[in-house]
C-alpha cells in the first residue's frame, strides 16, 4: 500500500467496551474486538480488547499499559458517542504520553448497539464502524490544543431570578458581569408572585434584596430595556451587540421619585405585569421596588409621542430628568461568557376554549391570581371576581391547562401543581371559600412539597381527580344559576360531575418563550422540538450546551420551579468563574491552513467563510486563514479547486480513509473487488 | 437485478434478499447529535448506515460521496442542520448546493440520483433521523445494489471505468 511506504506503519491498539450490556447485550464484542485483531493487522492493529467498562479507571489503565508495553502509536475504542466520552480517552492517552489527538472514538453504542436489534447485523456493522476509525486514526497528527486568553467578562442575558443569581455569584467572586434584561425593571416572573411555596414566603421579600444587590454591585453592568442583537467571536473572546432601548429618562439625573407618573395624565392597561388586571402610566416603572429605580416612557402610548403635546412629566420632573429626544443606542460589549437565562411564556389559556378564558368573566389564569392575592396588586391582595367586589364562596383550581396534553405541550410544566395547592391555601385563608382541586396527578417530588400537599388536604381542600372537560355557565338547575361549572369525570368514582363554583383558576403551563427559536439562532445553541433550549447532556452537564462559552440557567432548559432556577444559575456560574480563574481556555485545534504554493489565489474560500476568517494577500496573490477567527466547519476544504486547504482534525486523508475503512467489509464480500483499500 | 447470495460466516446479512450497505455524513452539532438522540431515546432504525462525523455539512467534498458509491455503497446519506440552523451559519446551504451538482452528475454516470439523500435534523429531530433512515434503506432496497462492478483504483484513473458495465 502506497500509504505504508510513505510512513512507518503506526501500532493501532482498538479497545472494545462493553458498555455493561448496553453494548454488550446487542453487539458480540469478544467477536469483534477478535475480528479485529485477526482481519485489521495489515491495517497496523496490533492488539485488540474489549472490556467490561472502557471508561472506568481500569479500562483506561488498561489503554496505559498496552500504549507503553507494545509501544502503540494509534488508540481506536469502540464505546460510546464521541461527544460523552472522547475527552475521557483523549486525557487517558494524554496520561500514557501519547497525543491526545491520535486516539479515536467511534460509537457502537448510539449508532448501533442502543438503535439496533437484529444482533448479527449489529456485530457486522460495529466491525465496519471500527475498520472505518482504525482506516482513519492512521492518518491523525499530533495536534495541540490552541490556547486564547478568556476575557474575564460574563453576559448574563434574562434578570429573572436565575440570571439574578448568576450575576450576583460572579460578580461577588470579583469579575465583571453584564446583564441584560428586556423590560424596564430586573425580578422577572418572580417578582410578580405573591407567595412561594411551600414555605409560603412572600416572594418580594426575598427577591428585592437580591435585586438591590444586583443594583449596587460595583461589578454589574446592568443594561434594562435593552435587547442583544448580534454575537460575533467565539468561547474567551465574544463581541455582543446590544440594542439599550431609549428610556427618555435622563438616569443620571433622576432620582425615581415618582412625580412623572402621578403626574402623567395617560392610563395603560398594564397586560404585561399585572396580568391585564390593573393599569399603568405611559411613564412608569413596572412595581414600587423595580431596579433601577427609573421609569421609562411607553413611546407607543405616551399622549405626547402620539399627539405631540403634553409633556406634564418633563414640566413637574424636579430635577430635568425628562428627555423626549434620546434615542436608542447600539452598545458593543466584550465578554468571555454568556449566560442565557431568559425564563418562559405563560401558555395562553385562550387556547382551550372550552375552559371559557377570555369569554367567561370569572375564568382567571395563575398570573392573574398571582396579582390578585398579591398586596401589591391591583385589588390590595383581596380576591375578588372580575368585577372587583364580590369574594367567592368557592374556586375551582384546574391543573395541567397546555400541559400533558396532546393538543398542547406534551410535557409537564412543573411547577403547576406546588401553585394549585399554594393557591388552595391562599384562597382558604383569605376567603374560606369552598375549593376544588381538579388534577390528572399530584405530582409533589422536592424537598417539603409533600408535606405541602398533605397540609392542604388538612385545609379541607377538596380533590377531583380528572381532566376538566369543559367550564360552561350554561345552568342545568337553579342551584347552578349564575355559576361556573365545571363539568369533569371523577375517575376515582368513574362519574361525571357538574360542580358549580364561583370562579375558576386555570394553571396554565410554562411554555418556551416566544422568541427562543431566534434567541438560540443569535448564541449558536439549539432548541428542542417543543423550544426549550438543550443542554450539553441531560444529567451531567445540564447547564452548558455544545457551544462553547454559552451556558443556560432556568427555565430556558426547561420548566423549574425557583429553587431550582437558582441552582442553576449558581451552577453556570461556577462553571464560568472556574473558566475565567484559569485565564486561557485550549480550543480544539480544528482549523483550517491554506499552502500557500498551492493556493492559486482563485478566492472561491474567501467568500464561503462566514466569519471572515480567510484574508487575502493581494501582494502575494494568496490567501490565509486567522487561525484566531476560524471556527474549523471545513466548507473552505471542501471547496478549494486546488486542494491548497487544509482541515485539521478532519484532512481529507483522514475521510477518505475512514469511508474505505467502513466499506472494508462490503469489499470483502463483493468478490470482483480486491479486499484490499483502495488509494487515492 | 439480484444480489449473489453467499454463505461467508461474517455473511449474515446476505442471507436476506439484499441489504443495501450506505455511508452516512453527519454534521457534528446537529445531525450527529441526533442520531446520539435517536440512541440514548433507543429508537430503532434499519442497521445499514454507518455514519461519519464532519464537523459541518459544508465540509462535504462532492470526492467523498463519489468515493464512497466508487468503494462499494449502495446509497449515501448527507445530512445536517436545517436551513437557517447552521452552527456555522450559512454552511450547510453551500452542502444544499453540492447536493444537488452531485445528484445531477450521478445522473450523468448512469446512477440513480436517488441513491444520494440529503437530510437535515436537528439535535432534538432523532425521531426524523431514525426513521429516515429507515425509508431512505427500504427505497435503495427497492433500486437494488449498485453493481459498481470496477477496479478499486477506479476513482485515481476515471479513464479506465468500463462504462457499459454501469448497470442501475
Amino acid at each position: 500500500m502506497s500509504a505504508e511506504e510513505k510512513k512507518p506503519k503506526e501500532r493501532v491498539g482498538v479497545y472494545v467496551c462493553h458498555c455493561g450490556t448496553n453494548i454488550a447485550g446487542v453487539v458480540n464484542v469478544g467477536e469483534v474486538s477478535k475480528w479485529a485483531s485477526d482481519n485489521l493487522s495489515d491495517e497496523g492493529v496490533v492488539v485488540a480488547r474489549d472490556y467490561k467498562f472502557m471508561c472506568s479507571s481500569l479500562g483506561q489503565e488498561l489503554i496505559q499499559k498496552d500504549i507503553k508495553e507494545q509501544k502503540l502509536t494509534r488508540v481506536v475504542v469502540a464505546a460510546c458517542s464521541p461527544h460523552l466520552h472522547e475527552k475521557t480517552f483523549r486525557n487517558a492517552c494524554k496520561g500514557a504520553d501519547l497525543n491526545p489527538y491520535l486516539c479515536e472514538l467511534v460509537s457502537i453504542r448510539e449508532q448501533d448497539s442502543w438503535v439496533h436489534t437484529d444482533k448479527i447485523a449489529a456485530t457486522e456493522k460495529a466491525k465496519a464502524i471500527i475498520s472505518g476509525g482504525v482506516a482513519r486514526v492512521i492518518h491523525h497528527e499530533p495536534l495541540e490544543p490552541l490556547h486564547v486568553p478568556i476575557h474575564p467578562a460574563t453576559l448574563i442575558v434574562g434578570g429573572g431570578i436565575a440570571g439574578i443569581q448568576a450575576a450576583l455569584e460572579i460578580a461577588d467572586a470579583g469579575f465583571p458581569v453584564y446583564l441584560v434584561e428586556r423590560e424596564p425593571s430586573i425580578g422577572g416572573h418572580m417578582a410578580q408572585f405573591d407567595k412561594t411555596f411551600p414555605t409560603l414566603d412572600c416572594s418580594a421579600c426575598i427577591l428585592t434584596p437580591k435585586m438591590v444587590d444586583v443594583g449596587n454591585h460595583k461589578n454589574i453592568t446592568m443594561l434594562t430595556y435593552s435587547e442583544v442583537q448580534k454575537v460575533d467571536g467565539y468561547v474567551g473572546n465574544f463581541a455582543v451587540t446590544i440594542k439599550k432601548r431609549a428610556r427618555y429618562i435622563k438616569t443620571e439625573d433622576c432620582t425615581g421619585c415618582g412625580i412623572c407618573w402621578e403626574k402623567c395624565p395617560k392610563k395603560v392597561i398594564d397586560d404585561h405585569f399585572e396580568a391585564g388586571l390593573g393599569y399603568r402610566k405611559a411613564v412608569y416603572t413596572p412595581f414600587p421596588q423595580a431596579v433601577p429605580k427609573y421609569p421609562v416612557i411607553d413611546d407607543i402610548n405616551c399622549t405626547y409621542f402620539v399627539k405631540g403635546t403634553c409633556k406634564a412629566c418633563e414640566k413637574f420632573c424636579p430635577t430635568n430628568a425628562i428627555d423626549f429626544n434620546q434615542k436608542d443606542e447600539i452598545l458593543t460589549v466584550e465578554v468571555g461568557n454568556i449566560i442565557l437565562a431568559t425564563g418562559w411564556d405563560l401558555f395562553d389559556a385562550r387556547r382551550v376554549p372550552n375552559y371559557g378564558y377570555g369569554r367567561l368573566a370569572n375564568v382567571f389564569t395563575n398570573m392573574e391570581f398571582e396579582r390578585l392575592s398579591n398586596s401589591a396588586g391591583p385589588t390590595g391582595g383581596n380576591i375578588v371576581l372580575r368585577d372587583g367586589k364580590t369574594t367567592p364562596k368557592s374556586v375551582g383550581i384546574v391543573h395541567c391547562v397546555g400541559s400533558r396534553d396532546k393538543n398542547y405541550n406534551n410535557y409537564c410544566s412543573a411547577i403547576c401543581c406546588m401553585q394549585s395547592l399554594k393557591f388552595a391555601h391562599l384562597v382558604h385563608e383569605k376567603t374560606g371559600a369552598t375549593v376544588y382541586n381538579f388534577y390528572i396527578d399530584i405530582r409533589t417530588p422536592a424537598k417539603a412539597y409533600d408535606e405541602f400537599y398533605q397540609r392542604i388536604i388538612e385545609e379541607g381542600t377538596l380533590f377531583v381527580r380528572g381532566k376538566v372537560a369543559e367550564i360552561t355557565d350554561a345552568a342545568r338547575n337553579p342551584g347552578e344559576e349564575g355559576k361556573l361549572i365545571v363539568q369533569v369525570e371523577d375517575t376515582l368514582v368513574g362519574k361525571q360531575r357538574r360542580i358549580p363554583v364561583d370562579m375558576v383558576i386555570l394553571s396554565a403551563g410554562l411554555e418556551p418563550r416566544y422568541d427562543s427559536k431566534a434567541l438560540a439562532k443569535t448564541f449558536g445553541i439549539s432548541c428542542s422540538a417543543d423550544g426549550w433550549f438543550i443542554e450539553r447532556h441531560p444529567k451531567l452537564d445540564p447547564v452548558a450546551t455544545m457551544t462553547e462559552g454559552v451556558y443556560i440557567a432556568g427555565c430556558v432548559q426547561g420548566p423549574k420551579d425557583i429553587p431550582a432556577s437558582v441552582v442553576q444559575g449558581a451552577a453556570a456560574a461556577a462553571r464560568i468563574l472556574g473558566k475565567i480563574q484559569q485565564k486561557e481556555i485550549a480550543l480544539e485545534p480544528v482549523r483550517a491552513t491554506i499552502n500557500e504554493e498551492q493556493c492559486s489565489g482563485c478566492r472561491i474560500c474567501n467568500t464561503l467563510c462566514p466569519f471572515n476568517a480567510i484574508l487575502f494577500h493581494e501582494d502575494r496573490m494568496v490567501s490565509e486563514v486567522n487561525p484566531a477567527l476560524c471556527q474549523g466547519c471545513g466548507t473552505c476544504v471542501a471547496a478549494c479547486p486546488a486542494g491548497a486547504i487544509a482541515g485539521t482534525g478532519f484532512s481529507n486523508e483522514q475521510i477518505l480513509s475512514q469511508i474505505d475503512g467502513l466499506l472494508l467489509l462490503n469489499l470483502n464480500k463483493k468478490e470482483a473487488v480486491p479486499a484490499v483499500l483502495p488509494q487515492v | 437485478m439480484t444480489d449473489t447470495p453467499e454463505t461467508k460466516p461474517l455473511d449474515s446479512t446476505r442471507d436476506k434478499p439484499f441489504e443495501p450497505v450506505m455511508i452516512g455524513f453527519t454534521c457534528n452539532w446537529c445531525s450527529y447529535r441526533a442520531a446520539d438522540m435517536a440512541g440514548i431515546s433507543r429508537m430503532k432504525y434499519a442497521p445499514n448506515v454507518r455514519l461519519i462525523r464532519l464537523m459541518c455539512s459544508g465540509r462535504l467534498d462532492p470526492t467523498f460521496v463519489f468515493k464512497a458509491f466508487a468503494g462499494g455503497a449502495d446509497a449515501v446519506l448527507v445530512s445536517g442542520c436545517h436551513p437557517g440552523d447552521c452552527h456555522y451559519a450559512t454552511q450547510n446551504y453551500k452542502a444544499m448546493r453540492r447536493f444537488h451538482l452531485m445528484q445531477r452528475v450521478l445522473a450523468q454516470m448512469g446512477i440513480e440520483p436517488a441513491r444520494l439523500k440529503l437530510l437535515w435534523a436537528s439535535a432534538a429531530e432523532g425521531q426524523i433521523f431514525a426513521n429516515e433512515i429507515t425509508k431512505f434503506v427500504e427505497e435503495v432496497r427497492a433500486l437494488g445494489p449498485l453493481n459498481w462492478n470496477t477496479k478499486p483504483n477506479a476513482v485515481e484513473v476515471p479513464a479506465e471505468i468500463p462504462v457499459e458495465e454501469v448497470q442501475a
